[in-house]
């Protein structure tokens, strides 16, 4: 009869209205922002510096290789590298960033700032509520507003976090490993050393006069 | 497919006086292209769409290319006078040369398709140069996909498509002179901004900075 | 040398009637709720019935083919999501194997399958979308739009774990995937799909059989074989024609050779071809979804010759291009080598596709006109680049 697909189509939609009452799977709509929806762990909003221990600038991973400001596709990381040096967590003195700003207006949230730091010292926040009235320096956050400590990082990325931890505690280990077998091989040489009789040198040369005007 | 080659040698079995060489391709996509004359272009691309063995019906693709001109340095002889007497001098001149725009067209076979996948066909036709002489011919009638792609290759490069029914601008507004993909446009200093300042950026924010008196 | 004789497609001239002589010229202009983005046609109307139609686009143009002269070709990557900003993973999966092309890389078994199955779940959650932005813009007030929307999120939330973004994924990279799958992603993976033959039988129960959508879409906007293929038409909207063209089974790209999945063909090339087209390549998504998930073998993700940083391919040129599923995605890489690519190129289906705008909507009322045009399926990210 004329009319029997609408009242199919009709009836779907009896279904579904019926069913929002009775189940979750119909009824998908989340009052924002009375309730919120759990973030998935892998999500990725605007990048953040990591920091190791309580201390924001003492314990920064970031040594300013300008590699993430090279390969930014928008351009939005701008480094400024210190002329001192400070030491990493493995003890190396490394160059540390005096300035480092990333625009979050112009900031895609693509990653790759992420993908190609060497140093674990660049990683990616969850926070998304970053509006702010201040339209030309609010969305340009520097360096203390982009550090966040390691134990954040392991609140909002756990797997990501623990496999992070597990790799820098490994190159840890092999440096410091290193460092003992370089010690070591530099106490057996100075040991040889002292033990063998001095060697013979050579007088030191009389510097020679040199008469003025000559 | 056939190979480059033999559809080479297919074209120029049924059009004996038709301009076209092939060009290889180093990559290792192997995908050789045809460079075609401009005067015999629409003859060679119907004979590439009518013949039933080839049936290119289906053109995918139609792209501009800019490649600007390069430094030459030719010897010139020239008539100077050296020490005294007139002598024949041949002498070093280096002078940038005129470059060309290219229009680069793929096509496939849907009739084939199905029997007989194979790597795009593809078609090079260049202008003479990069300022006055830069009309190629349309092969909008022989392949209708090219009509809004030549029209982009217009509007974004300057090639002139003669025969083409309806050239005008596509993406930029019917107003606009110049033609943006080409590699030395400079895009206009005139709005405002709030530029992402690195580099070359970063000086001309600083100069406009320093016009409006305005400090960072 | 004589020319072959060939015959030109062009567009039919209609003239308007006797009655009357003025026409009345409207912009159905950028600002509009039914044109998918920023776009506009240029309507001259004779009454009701379309005399001229000219579409005017290029608001969104952004000149990302600029920008990737002078950027990386691993800066170019997140570019690519925002092509087709509904089918993201398919974008970066033809600009992955136009570079892929260009340079020579393999690509291991895993990245393969993991391809296939991220390709095939946009393909669907595209077309839900797609068939429910059509049935609104024929009145049926969001209905149809807001229950693909529903297993759409769900997908969406399974990118979102699986590459930390919902929509601007920046997945592939040159020679496999960036990142390796999360645990336990291929069983919701297999949850969702399970859900996803019931969705589809509640879709076609709504609107199969709705005669309003067959009385206004059967006959309407009739596009013939041989002018879709010489106007260079691809996807859904040629198969709805009748012509056997699936770049899937065609280039035999990837590992699609292994999976058994057939390709709908349509008869009369009118919007309820192109309606049920979609339909049946969701339910073939996800026969081919079925058959990967369980087959999907362990191992490395990314070819190991392949760089991130300071990739440098050899001077060269290539062309690659997928089923993407608004049509054929294809890019045009030229290479110089240095590490900026000298020519980049889309070839965007949406743009080629509204080609033939023109001849559907001649002759045919205005009203049609929003609905040939939404059948089209475009996503102005694409047109405009």
């Amino acid at each position: 009869m004329l009319g029997e697909g609408m009242l199919k189509g009709l009836a779907e939609t009896a279904e579904n209205f019926a069913g929002s009452f009775v189940s979750k799977e119909r009824m998908t709509t989340v009052q924002y922002p009375e309730e919120r929806i759990a973030p998935i762990e892998n999500t990725r909003d605007f990048p953040f510096l990591i920091f190791d221990g309580t201390d924001p600038l003492a314990g920064l991973r970031c040594v300013a290789c300008q590699i993430c400001e090279k390969e930014c596709p928008p351009k939005c990381i701008y480094i400024t590298k210190s002329t001192d040096k400070k030491p990493d967590f493995v003890g190396k003195p490394q160059n540390y960033p005096t300035r480092f700003d990333i625009d979050i207006s112009v900031c895609m949230s693509c990653q790759i700032c992420v993908e190609v730091c060497p140093f674990e010292a660049i990683k990616m926040d969850t926070q998304f509520e970053l509006s702010t009235t201040d339209r030309f320096g609010g969305l340009l956050l520097d360096r203390d507003q982009l550090s966040r400590s390691n134990e954040y990082y392991n609140e909002i990325h756990p797997t990501e976090a623990a496999e992070v931890d597990a790799r820098l505690a490994e190159e840890k280990v092999k440096a410091e490993a290193k460092a003992k077998a370089a010690a070591e091989a530099a106490a057996a040489k100075a040991a040889a050393a002292a033990a063998a009789p001095p060697a013979v040198t050579a007088p030191p040369k009389e510097p020679i006069a040199k008469e003025p005007g000559a | 497919m056939k190979t480059a080659e033999e559809i080479l040698a297919a074209i120029k079995t049924a059009l004996p006086d038709a301009g076209i060489e092939l060009i290889l391709n180093p990559s290792p996509s192997a995908q050789h292209s045809f460079l075609l004359a401009p005067k015999d272009a629409v003859t060679i691309a119907s004979f590439l769409r009518e013949d039933p063995e080839l049936a290119l019906d289906y053109c995918s693709n139609a792209t501009g290319v800019d490649w600007p001109g390069k430094e030459v340095t030719e010897k010139v002889k020239a008539t100077k006078v050296v020490d005294g007497v007139e002598t024949v001098v041949e002498e070093s001149v280096k002078h940038i040369g005129p470059g060309y725009l290219e229009a680069v067209y793929h096509l496939y076979s849907m009739k084939h398709g199905p029997t007989d996948p194979g790597g795009p066909v593809v078609l090079r036709m260049r202008t003479v140069n990069r300022t006055d002489q830069v009309e190629l011919p349309s092969l909008t009638l022989v392949w209708r996909s090219v009509e809004f792609q030549e029209r982009e290759i217009f509007d974004l490069y300057g090639i002139v498509f003669t025969g083409h029914p309806d050239l005008r601008r596509i993406l930029m507004w019917d107003g606009f002179e110049d033609h943006p993909m080409r590699r030395d446009y400079v895009d206009p200093d005139d709005y405002e901004y709030e530029p992402t300042p690195h580099d070359a950026v970063l000086k001309r924010a600083e100069e406009q900075r320093a016009k409006a008196g305005v400090t960072p | 040398m004589s020319a072959t004789a060939f015959k030109s497609y062009r567009p039919p001239v209609i003239e308007p009637s006797e009655e009357g002589d003025e026409l009345l010229e409207v912009a159905m202009g950028p600002h509009h709720p039914s044109t998918h983005g920023v776009f506009r046609m240029d309507v001259a109307l004779d009454g009701e019935r379309v005399v001229r139609l000219k579409p005017v686009f290029g608001y969104l143009h952004r000149n990302h083919e600029k920008i990737a002269e002078t950027a990386s070709y691993l800066a170019s990557m997140p570019y690519t999501d925002r092509l087709d900003y509904f089918c993201s993973l398919t974008n970066n999966w033809a600009y992955a194997l136009a570079v892929e092309k260009l340079a020579g890389f393999q690509v291991p078994e895993r990245a393969e399958y993991i391809r296939v199955i991220t390709a095939e779940l946009t393909r669907i959650q595209n077309h839900a979308s797609a068939i429910g932005f059509l049935t609104q813009e024929m009145g049926a007030s969001g209905t149809p739009l807001m229950y693909a929307f529903r297993e759409r999120e769900k997908i969406l939330d399974l990118f979102e774990e699986l590459t930390g973004s919902r929509m601007m994924c920046n997945y592939m990279r040159f020679g496999g995937c960036r990142v390796e799958l999360p645990k336990g992603w291929l069983e919701r993976v297999q949850k969702v799909v399970d859900g996803l033959p019931k969705f589809i039988d509640e879709t076609e129960a709504l609107l199969t059989g709705n005669e309003i959508l067959m009385a206004r879409s059967q006959g309407v906007g009739i596009l013939k074989p041989d002018l879709a293929v010489n106007a260079g038409i691809t996807g859904p909207m040629l198969r709805a024609t009748g012509v056997n063209y699936d770049i899937r089974k065609i280039d035999h790209y990837g590992i699609y050779d292994r999976f058994k999945f057939r390709v709908p063909l349509g008869d009369h090339g009118d919007i309820y071809d192109r309606y049920m087209i979609r339909v049946l390549e969701m339910r073939e998504s996800v026969e081919i979804l079925k058959q990967a998930i369980p087959d999907i073998p362990a191992g490395p993700i990314m070819d190991p010759k392949s760089k991130i940083r300071g990739f440098r391919p050899k001077v060269g040129e290539a062309y690659g291009r997928i089923e993407a599923p608004k049509g054929e995605l294809g890019f045009y890489l030229i290479s110089d080598g240095t590490g900026n690519p000298y020519r980049y190129r889309v070839r965007p289906p949406s743009l080629i596709n509204l080609t033939v705008l023109e001849d559907m909507c001649l002759g045919q009322n205005v009203a049609d006109v929003v609905l040939i045009f939404g059948s089209v399926d475009i996503v102005l990210g694409e047109v405009d680049r």
